[in-house]
């Protein structure tokens, strides 16, 4: 199986995707001539013309708007946010016309749209251009939300997005592009809505997504030194969420830490947490821990950033403190 | 109505297609189509005093000519895409009048199947895609529906409509640049009835004709009178034209006037009652009745006639409404998602989770 970095598996599903149907289409700033500006649309002009791979202006409600009109009448567009912190400026577009028309027509109309792009903070750009939306999306009855952490799912999740004939949200880890993993060739897809168990383990079971994973299984690692067997579990579908999957691991462990770098306040860990106390609390040893980031802005400076964010020594603090 | 601004593209001189004359029965549907919404709009406001409708209910009195007029000048393939105060061009449509009725009472058998309310109304098989309840929120959607048009290679074209209050939303200068940009087959029309609710278009809008904001995208503009349904019919036709024959946009401005509130819940003390009835005085359906009558089109009892037609259409059109049935409570969970067809479903059944081996 050849390694892939996750920006590549992306812009293999994009093309096999476009091969496979024309009415599939990318739009986006800077996805044609420059290429896509993390580089994820790279050749992908060049293979399909511009009729379908289109550079946009600076106007994500314009756009936005406009390929969710264009999937109204039978298109299947994929929308390229540069940052996901820019579909702040498109939100009432994804909110009350992608999500919310089907339900309002008494299900006339489908929306088979797939908005994508980069997420996610730890690269000192600052609080606009730092956010980690799917909280924000997920709260909105109608959307799908995906945050792949792998390659391979990034490529079979992006695949499954498209063929939705629903709208779906897909947060991409900006941190993550250049990470490299084997991905399947050819036809390969990934069922939305599922869980995955990254590292199996019996103390504990850490709940994480995107970026968080690869920090939890980064603390699972130099928790086994110290003889603790950390299981994660890789949520990948933010919504719908897998609670079938997260019962499985706590009925085995009997013990949960969250992991997100979503900011504290009604983030989907808490979600999470409420469902395992409601559903699994006679499993529970040990309250329900959450970990996030910290309750602030995020600020450029590198040490405080990353001292928001959700590390290694966090997790690790938080490990023992389920445990203990 | 204020001169067209020269720096203005005119229209006139780059479309080609002639204006079809009329039939005397196609005249006389014109007329009956205003009527019907007039007729219907009476009737819905009847039933929102008698608390039969609730929440908010936009009344289309005074501007039937507008969505009836433009209209006209389309296939019936062809997309319609408008704002809240969306009655009449449901009716214009061909929306069936009992399923509007019906889903201004919130019933199962309404045209949104009780789901979408007076501002939402939908009808995919009339090319009718709503009814949207933001300012100015729709039009980035009609210009995805015009560009969709294109892409598939339709022929077809879209009209969108907005009100005055809508020009000042960054959605609507956005997509009238990218459809410029993209050369897209659509018509943006704002129906100006001089007040964004209880704002009027001078402490609004700065800039006199609103078809100046074409201008600046060097896009088409052209303006009309929305009291005069044959002004309006000939002017969007020109449009039209220019949009199916060289895909090119272009901004209408049609000139109207509402007789009733914002909404149903408007007590209207930003006008007087004076400025109401003088406007009155150059009502769209009296001024067409008179032409038809000029023309002997029609005579003064056909037009009775056809006037208690439309009584008794808007009639049955409640009672169908209050005889419908509630939606069942189920329904509440339809419609949110499509069925897949190329991917596995992926919805959660609630009994998912609770499996627990302590329980």
């Amino acid at each position: 199986m050849p390694a892939l970095t996750y920006r590549e598996a992306l812009n293999q599903a994009l093309s096999e995707e476009m091969e496979r149907d024309e009415r599939v289409m990318l739009m986006g700033e800077e996805v044609a001539e420059y290429d896509g500006a993390y580089k994820v649309s790279q050749g992908l002009l060049k293979k399909f013309g511009p009729k379908r791979i289109i550079d946009t202006p600076i106007s994500e409600t314009g756009f936005s708007g406009l390929a969710i009109g264009a999937a109204m009448y039978g298109l299947r567009p994929v929308v390229e946010f540069m940052t996901w912190s820019f579909s702040l400026v498109a939100y009432d577009q994804i909110v009350n016309n992608a999500a919310q028309v089907r339900y309002m027509s008494g299900g006339q109309f489908s929306f088979p749209i797939v908005f994508r792009g980069s997420s996610g903070g730890g690269l000192q750009v600052g609080a606009t251009h730092s956010h980690t939306p799917e909280n924000w999306y997920a709260n909105v009855p109608g959307l799908t939300v995906i945050t792949p952490a792998f390659p391979d799912d990034a490529k079979g999740l992006l695949k499954s997005a498209i063929r939705s004939n629903n709208p779906v949200c897909f947060l991409e880890n900006e941190k993550l592009y250049g990470y490299k993993d084997e991905v399947p060739e050819g036809e390969y897809l990934t069922e939305i809505g599922k869980a995955r168990v990254r590292r199996e383990g019996s103390d504990l079971t850490i709940i994480s997504n995107s970026g968080s994973t690869h920090r939890a299984l980064e603390g699972a690692r130099r928790m086994e030194a110290e003889g603790i067997s950390a299981e994660v579990i890789d949520l990948r579908t933010i919504k719908p969420l897998d609670f079938a999957a997260i019962a499985a691991s706590v009925c085995k462990t009997n013990r949960v830490l969250i992991v997100e770098e979503n900011k504290p306040f009604a983030g989907w860990g808490a979600q999470v947490a409420y469902q395992v106390q409601r559903e699994l609390f006679d499993e529970l040893d040990a309250p329900v821990h959450r970990l996030t980031s910290l309750d602030v802005p995020q600020p450029y400076n590198y040490g405080l950033e990353q001292a928001v964010l959700p590390n290694e020594e966090r997790i690790v603090a938080a490990i023992k403190e389920v445990l203990a | 109505m204020p001169a067209a601004d020269p720096a203005v593209k005119n229209l006139k001189a780059s479309s080609s297609s002639r204006l079809p004359e009329l039939q005397p029965r196609q005249k006389i549907e014109l007329y009956r189509q205003m009527l019907l919404i007039r007729r219907f709009e009476e009737k819905a406001k009847q039933a929102f005093t008698q608390a039969k409708i609730k929440g908010f209910c936009h009344l289309y009195n005074g501007q039937e000519a507008v969505a009836v007029g433009t209209i006209s000048a389309l296939n019936d393939d062809d997309a319609v895409i408008t704002a809240y105060r969306d009655h009449g061009h449901a009716l214009t449509r061909g929306v069936d009048p009992n399923a509007c009725m019906a889903e201004l009472f919130g019933k199962i058998t309404g045209c949104s199947r009780g789901k979408g309310g007076s501002m939402h109304f939908f009808d995919a098989k009339k090319h009718f895609y709503g009814g949207h309840g933001i300012v100015g929120g729709q039009i980035p959607l009609g210009t995805g529906l015009a560009f969709a048009q294109k892409y598939l290679g339709t022929n077809r074209v879209t009209l969108a409509y907005m009100g005055d209050g809508a020009i000042n939303q960054g959605a609507v200068h956005e997509s009238m640049n990218l459809a410029a940009l993209w050369k897209l087959p659509i018509i943006y029309i704002i129906e100006n009835n001089e007040y964004s609710m209880g704002t009027s278009i001078s402490r609004s809008s700065a800039g006199d004709p609103l078809t100046k904001r074409a201008g600046a995208f060097d896009m088409a503009a052209i303006q009309a009178n929305g009291m005069d349904i044959d002004d309006v019919r000939a002017k969007t036709f020109e449009a039209v034209s220019l949009a199916r024959t060289e895909s090119q946009p272009t901004l209408m401005e049609i000139r109207t006037y509402r007789y009733f509130g914002h909404s149903m819940s408007d007590p209207g003390h930003y006008r007087s009652k004076e400025e109401i009835e003088a406007r009155k005085q150059s009502d769209p359906i009296e001024l067409y009745k008179a032409r038809l009558l000029e023309q002997k089109v029609a005579t003064e009892e056909s037009l009775n006639a056809l006037d208690e037609e439309v009584m008794a259409q808007a009639q049955a059109a409640y009672d169908f409404a209050e005889q419908s049935p509630e939606p069942e409570l189920a329904t509440v969970f339809e419609d949110i998602f499509a069925p897949e067809d190329q991917i596995a479903e992926f919805r959660p059944s609630p009994a998912d989770g609770k499996c627990c081996a302590r329980q």
